[in-house]
């Protein structure tokens, strides 16, 4: 092999250029600084929205008053007032942290089992939350917390089941058991209410397809809670996403074992399930989130942009399910299920997974 | 044919990733049996054998992707799947047969990943980090690439682009699996070169699974050559590649003459195709009746 070597390895375009390190920081700075303006931007969208819901709709508010109300003043309306720190400002928040919840969740899913159709709502894991927390509701009559508990439980039992059932392999399996995993669940509610003999519409709404209409602060409590706990976990468990996302062989070369892909999918779990609890299976917005946080950074995987693109929908459908559909009501479900849908759709026809390995 | 040289007795391991009666397998199939080899410090060494024989089975083993069911690969003397992931990862460098590049990666991105092992939640990343990847695009000639997204790449570059990410991981040993496949073969040996020099410069010991038997002779210091998850034979190409081996591991007819280019051993398939003039001698039969 000597001989070998000082004849053919003589290339002329291999003349290797010293470490160019400032090179290096350059190039690194293009999509962080792309990622920083993305993240920069849905901030800007999602305030905007927050604003819109607060202030318009059927009883408008100034926004020197809305501040005053927000920090506990008087603006001399007791009913605006009420109506502004009773209904306007929970609904709001909740719309924003429940979004954050979906939004996040449905991209650590969409990203670990590199498939867009394997988000939470779409392999039952958010119909497992809602089965979870009907049936103490309405079997065990249970309230608040208890319920909220129990769609955690759901949904981390409806995660484990699917992957029991898939057999560890990812992929369209892994969808396929879900989706048949999650009608299932559905007819369970279905059945909860007809049994019940209390078929509330709103309530029925609520746990099938998503709506913000009991917003109130002890769901906002529990929600920021539930927050403070999981996000710090998150954004630990998410730095090594960028390694897992390279195949389980080149996370595992790069110190990263499957267990700490185990523990981001069980925090993303966690957080819809909270989501679930407290605005109920918001239809395809986990599921719509993740990609359109990609098309805005390029293709690349963000967490936090997924997590602010949720909170900028559910935000968005539900002024627009209160105020923009002429004469009715629509809960916020409605509307993110009326727009997931032709994305679904489009989705497939493109071919979920259309990429070359790599 | 050499058979394996028994290395028992030694107390501690003789070279720095040492295999210790190793066996591997997948679910209840049990793949490399009771192997035991000493991968020589910064020398190439490469393991050959059929498909299915298990040579990247055993590199799985000694990069700690599989749990032996008995013995252990060891490095530096203690066994690999007792250390935690992430300190192996600090000493072995591995390229696995398929990584995936996610959607829209930058290349220096993608190669910075390598630096993982060296970070943690509180040390994220710092001017060494820049430097080891400056200096991993350098040595794969990838610098000019630094900006490119991945996927837009051909597949000689972002095969070195790999490269360069377990480079960038800044260990002295290299495993990897199947570098070459996918590759012409203009791209295999420059890949191949690439990596002889690492080794040359650096003193880089490189561990890899290759299919092509004669490239695996031109550039291996060390081959091994595996069957039925056991070794066969073990040594210098001149000792592993002969008529004799290459049949039992391959079960294929052979010759083997000497490289005109490389002075190694190069092995020529006997097929069941007569030879072309032959051939000719026989049309000309046919004419001649």
């Amino acid at each position: 092999m000597t001989a070998l070597d000082e004849t053919t390895t003589a290339s002329p375009r291999r003349t290797a250029p010293g470490p160019d390190i400032e090179r290096v920081r350059r190039a690194r700075r293009v999509p962080r600084r792309r990622h920083g303006v993305v993240l920069l931007g849905l901030a800007a969208a999602v305030t905007t929205l927050f604003l819109v819901n607060l202030l318009l709709g059927s009883y408008t508010f100034t926004l020197p008053d809305a501040a005053v109300l927000a920090f506990g003043g008087d603006i001399g309306n007791p009913t605006a007032a009420y109506i502004f720190t009773e209904s306007k400002l929970p609904r709001a928040l909740l719309a924003v942290f429940v979004g954050l919840c979906f939004g996040a969740g449905g991209a650590v899913f969409q990203t670990t089992l590199r498939n867009p159709l394997a988000s939470p709502d779409i392999i039952g894991i958010s119909t497992g939350a809602s089965a979870a927390a009907v049936v103490a509701l309405l079997t065990f009559d249970l309230r608040g917390d208890a319920v909220a508990l129990a769609a955690a439980i759901g949904a981390v039992a409806t995660a484990l089941l699917v992957r029991w059932v898939a057999g560890g392999a990812g992929g369209f399996r892994l969808v396929l058991v879900g989706v048949g995993t999650g009608a299932a669940l559905l007819a369970v509610i279905h059945y909860l209410f007809s049994r019940a003999a209390i078929w509330d519409a709103q309530l029925a709404l609520r746990w099938l397809s998503g709506s913000l209409n009991d917003a109130d602060w002890s769901r906002v409590r529990t929600i920021v809670i539930v927050l403070v706990v999981l996000l710090p976990l998150l954004w630990w468990s998410a730095a090594a996403l960028r390694v897992t996302e390279l195949g389980t062989d080149a996370a595992s070369g790069l110190g990263v074992t499957p267990r700490r892909s185990e523990l981001l999918m069980l925090v993303a779990v966690l957080l819809v399930a909270a989501g679930v609890a407290a605005a109920g299976p918001v239809a395809f917005l986990a599921f719509l989130s993740g990609p359109i946080a990609r098309g805005l950074n390029k293709g690349r995987t963000s967490i936090a942009g997924a997590a602010l693109v949720g909170a900028a929908i559910l935000l968005g459908a539900d002024y627009v399910g209160q105020y923009l559909i002429g004469g009715v009501k629509m809960p916020a479900g409605v509307i993110t299920g009326a727009v997931g849908a032709p994305f679904l759709l489009w989705l497939m026809a493109r071919g979920a997974s259309g990429r070359s390995p790599r | 044919m050499s058979a394996a040289t028994p290395l028992t007795g030694s107390e501690s391991a003789p070279t720095r990733l040492y295999a210790d009666g190793v066996s591997l397998g997948y679910d209840d199939r049990t793949i490399v049996h009771d192997l035991t080899v000493a991968i020589p410090d910064g020398k190439v060494t490469v393991i050959v054998g059929g498909n299915g024989c298990g040579k990247s089975t055993l590199l799985r083993g000694m990069a700690r992707l599989l749990r032996p069911r008995g013995g252990a690969v060891l490095l530096d003397g203690e066994a690999v799947h007792t250390l935690p992931t992430k300190k192996v990862a600090q000493r072995i460098g591995l390229l696995p047969q398929n990584p995936i590049a996610p959607e829209g990666v930058t290349v220096v991105d993608l190669v910075g990943r390598g630096r993982h092992p060296h970070q943690s939640a509180f040390r994220r990343w710092g001017a060494e980090d820049d430097a080891a990847v400056a200096e991993a695009l350098a040595l794969t000639d990838t610098t000019d690439l630094a900006e490119r997204i991945v996927d837009e790449l051909s597949g000689g570059q972002r095969q070195r682009v790999w490269i360069a990410m377990a480079l960038a991981q800044g260990t002295d040993l290299l495993l990897l699996d199947e570098p070459t496949t996918y590759l012409d073969v203009a791209h295999q040996v420059e890949m191949l070169d690439l990596l002889h020099e690492l080794n040359t410069r650096a003193g880089t010991t490189i561990v890899m699974v290759l299919h092509d038997l004669n490239l695996s002779a031109r550039y291996a210091d060390h081959l091994v050559a595996l069957k039925e998850g056991r070794i066969v034979a073990e040594g210098t190409p001149e000792q592993v590649v002969t008529e004799g081996v290459v049949l039992e591991v391959f079960g294929l007819e052979n010759r083997v003459i000497t490289d005109p280019v490389s002075h190694t051993p190069l092995v020529l398939p006997v097929g069941r195709r007569p030879a072309r003039g032959a051939v000719v001698a026989l049309d000309n039969m046919k004419e001649n009746q």
